[in-house]
């Protein structure tokens, strides 16, 4: 993993894997989407609403896993200091908090034929609005410590705390009472029918990808960034001196 | 009795408002990342 941390070596590995991420994600999810929408079985009991399976549960695992990125990372950054794991933190977080409204806008729209109502106050649903407001803070909260220069170490500890909703949201459905159904994947397997799951597996692989791909091209930014201003910063300083 | 809704208005809402969003998340990634590589190389080159 020390490896990994050297700024130059990250960029030898991100410049092609950046694109290839991106391309490859965005063809399987472009696939997987067409097979959702128009050769997909209808389900017997919700009937053809069933095809927002293929892009609400993707992006609800993408919406969590952002935040475990950001709070893995965070733990990085505080215990081995590493440079690059602010930059990994803050490169996942903009992504997760897309695909956490995502998943709040579709599953809204599931849920309107589905169970009536667009918006229920139960325990997964309020727990995921919680985290697209705890992504929320964590952006500002970031980006106000790069614009007044604090210390990366509150952004990394708001992370670190904000990942104690990540077991609440998959949990919520089985603590509490909830219109949401139960997870679709457990330890041992999924009760799903192959049609679905296989299509579903398609479009979770191909949406991951499109994140890991956003997520390395964002980090390129933020470390393309911080070394513009190193060097702006090294230069207005050399400047006087050739002056004098 | 109440009658179903039609699931299809919903169904197309959902993809157009997840492909939207997706597709503006990778442009606007990207061309960020582009933005902040050129100017750095600007700053190099200087």
């Amino acid at each position: 993993m020390h490896a990994f941390a050297n700024p130059a070596r990250f960029l030898r590995i991100a410049r092609p894997l950046t694109p290839v991420l991106l391309l490859s994600g965005l063809a399987i999810t472009a696939a997987a989407l067409v097979y959702g929408l128009c050769f997909a079985p209808a389900e017997r009991l919700q009937g053809e609403t069933v095809r927002i399976l293929f892009i609400h549960v993707p992006t609800a695992w993408l919406g969590m896993a952002g935040w475990s990125a950001v709070a893995a990372a965070s733990l990085v950054e505080l215990v081995w200091r590493h440079p690059l794991a602010a930059l990994a933190a803050r490169g996942s977080a903009v992504p997760g908090a897309v695909f956490c409204a995502l998943c709040l806008a579709t599953g809204s729209l599931w849920g309107r034929p589905a169970w009536g109502t667009y918006w229920v106050w139960d325990g997964r649903l309020t727990s995921m609005l919680v985290l697209l407001f705890l992504y929320f803070g964590y952006i500002a909260l970031a980006g106000a410590v790069q614009r007044e220069g604090g210390s990366s170490r509150l952004p990394a500890i708001f992370g670190l705390v904000g990942a104690i909703n990540i077991p609440i949201i998959h949990y919520s459905v089985i603590w509490w009472n909830s219109l949401h159904q139960p997870p679709s994947f457990g330890w041992g397997g999924s009760a799903m029918a192959g049609p679905f799951l296989w299509g579903l597996l398609a479009s979770t692989l191909g949406f991951t990808l499109i994140f890991a791909g956003v997520v390395l091209a964002r980090m390129r930014a933020l470390l393309a960034d911080v070394q513009t201003e190193a060097r702006l910063r090294r230069r207005a300083m050399e400047e006087p001196l050739l002056d004098a | 009795m109440r009658e179903a809704l039609d699931p299809w208005p919903f169904v197309i809402a959902a993809y157009a408002l997840g492909i939207a969003g997706t597709l503006a998340l990778v442009a606007w990634s990207w061309w960020a990342m582009r933005r902040a590589e050129r100017r750095r190389e600007k700053a190099r080159a200087r």
